[in-house]
């Protein structure tokens, strides 16, 4: 990306968020307004383009100012462009700084657009739910380049499967990954990646090769029984849980005692 | 084809004069009577059509009427394999294996546009049809169909049970799958039928 596109935070916004706080009755900082209760108040009269961007935003730039390719708000929704090899530190950045704290990972995806020449996009949806904050990021993917970028699951252990879908919808590698492999479509998939522009919709092999190649496949084989093992997940459960459940269990007696 | 004829009243012969009232009749008939009478079926429900199969099972149309109600969710115990639903391509191991374990004589209703032809969903995902894995006896159409739909399908496939005949087993054949493909139509059959457009390669959903 040119510097033109660059970043360019209006010095108002920069002002009107320095503290980030939720203020009653007025809509600053991207944040959602409450009412006197503290209940937020659905938004109204959002503008489509060019709205105010998320209080994030600002601290982002300061922070990684480098790494943030541009910016936009659309809907109300801020939308962040950042360079593939910062994603990781900014997602990390994002999730532990005190003052953005952005717990709740929605989403994981990709997007490709019908001109050949536009780069794939990698998005993630992040919201912070004590903030009441929405943030978009996306990566910019060129499709001369292997597409990859950095996992994000030791910051989101629900990044998992959300990566796994778009590695096997669209073949962007999550490096770092550590069990990246299909998810939707079977492990033994050879046609490609679904929902890449190129795939063509019936798939690329004839219906009798798609069903042989279907049949083939051992669907007990497919699922790994640690992924379905409850038992041994109780070991990864926080302190708070496991007491809770075992006091649980013995209140019902089905804990033997003495034995 | 020539199909046997439904039984009739002749079929069954009473002598209320004799003291022992015994009955005549012939032995295909008793059978295949009392398997029409108790289908027991194996839903295997993976879209909107289940949701009508759940209806018709339940109280208003009442399925208990024709022997129906006790629903095996164990293929072990199953007479009917009802397919409610659209099958992906990474179910057809499942069903095919589901299939497999039920003991014979099997059937198999296919419920819904979906699990019949594929409906809509004319994609890389779906099966076009689950004829093409399984043996279908019935087909029910509908987007899903109505409860009385599949009562209907219901009905048809206890005619069909009782037109079976000992000495001639031509109306209901358990086909084995081509050893080759393990497919019950020819692999250039299932291209034929997954016109109109072809299976194109060259289809893509993007502007050239």
């Amino acid at each position: 990306m040119s510097e033109a596109t660059r970043a360019s935070v209006p010095s108002s916004a920069v002002t009107a968020t320095q503290n980030g706080a939720v203020q009653n009755g007025a809509v600053q900082n991207g944040a959602v307004q409450s009412d006197t209760n503290g209940a937020p108040i659905t938004p109204r009269g959002v503008v489509h383009r060019g709205g105010t961007p998320n209080a994030t935003l600002p601290a982002l730039v300061e922070r990684f100012g480098g790494a943030i390719v541009r910016h936009d708000v659309t809907w109300g929704e801020t939308c962040v462009i950042v360079q593939r090899d910062a994603v990781h530190a900014i997602i990390r950045w994002l999730h532990d700084e005190p003052s953005q704290r952005y717990d709740y990972l929605v989403d994981v995806t990709a997007v490709e657009f019908r001109e050949a020449t536009r780069p794939l996009e990698v998005v993630w949806h992040l919201r912070a739910l004590a903030h009441r904050r929405f943030l978009r990021l996306k990566v910019e993917l060129p499709k001369r380049l292997p597409l990859s970028v950095p996992s994000i699951v030791d910051i989101y252990s629900g990044a998992d499967w959300l990566e796994r879908e778009c590695y096997d919808m669209f073949g962007i590698r999550f490096d770092g990954h550590p069990d990246l492999r299909r998810i939707l479509m079977w492990d033994s998939y050879q046609e490609g990646f679904p929902l890449r522009k190129d795939f063509p919709l019936r798939g690329r092999f004839s219906r009798a090769e798609q069903l042989k190649q279907a049949l083939a496949a051992n669907p007990e084989a497919r699922y790994s029984m640690e992924e379905l093992h409850i038992a041994e997940a109780f070991d990864a459960l926080p302190e708070d849980m496991k007491r809770r459940l075992t006091v649980e269990r013995e209140a019902h007696g089905d804990v033997e005692r003495g034995a | 084809m020539g199909l046997n004829p439904l039984p009739t009243r002749a079929s069954v012969t009473v002598d209320p004069a004799s003291q022992d009232g015994w009955v005549t009749s012939r032995l295909d008939f008793l059978v295949n009577w009392a398997r029409a009478g108790s289908l027991w079926p194996m839903p295997f429900g993976t879209a909107c059509c289940a949701i009508e199969f759940m209806s018709t099972a339940a109280s208003r149309f009442d399925l208990s009427r024709f022997g129906m109600e006790r629903l095996s969710y164990s293929p072990r115990q199953a007479d009917v394999l009802i397919c409610a639903g659209r099958v992906p391509l990474k179910l057809a191991p499942v069903i095919r294996r589901i299939y497999q374990q039920m003991p014979q004589p099997k059937w198999v209703i296919s419920m819904g546009a979906c699990a019949s032809t594929g409906g809509m969903f004319d994609n890389y995902a779906v099966v076009q049809g689950i004829d093409t894995i399984i043996p279908v006896d019935v087909y029910v159409p509908g987007c899903p169909p109505r409860p009385e739909a599949l009562i209907h399908g219901i009905l048809m496939l206890q005619q069909k049970v009782m037109r079976d005949r000992f000495k001639d087993r031509t109306l209901h054949v358990e086909i084995e799958p081509d050893p080759d493909s393990q497919l019950y139509i020819p692999p250039s059959r299932i291209d034929e039928l997954s016109e109109p457009f072809g299976n194109s390669v060259n289809q893509t959903r993007s502007a050239p």
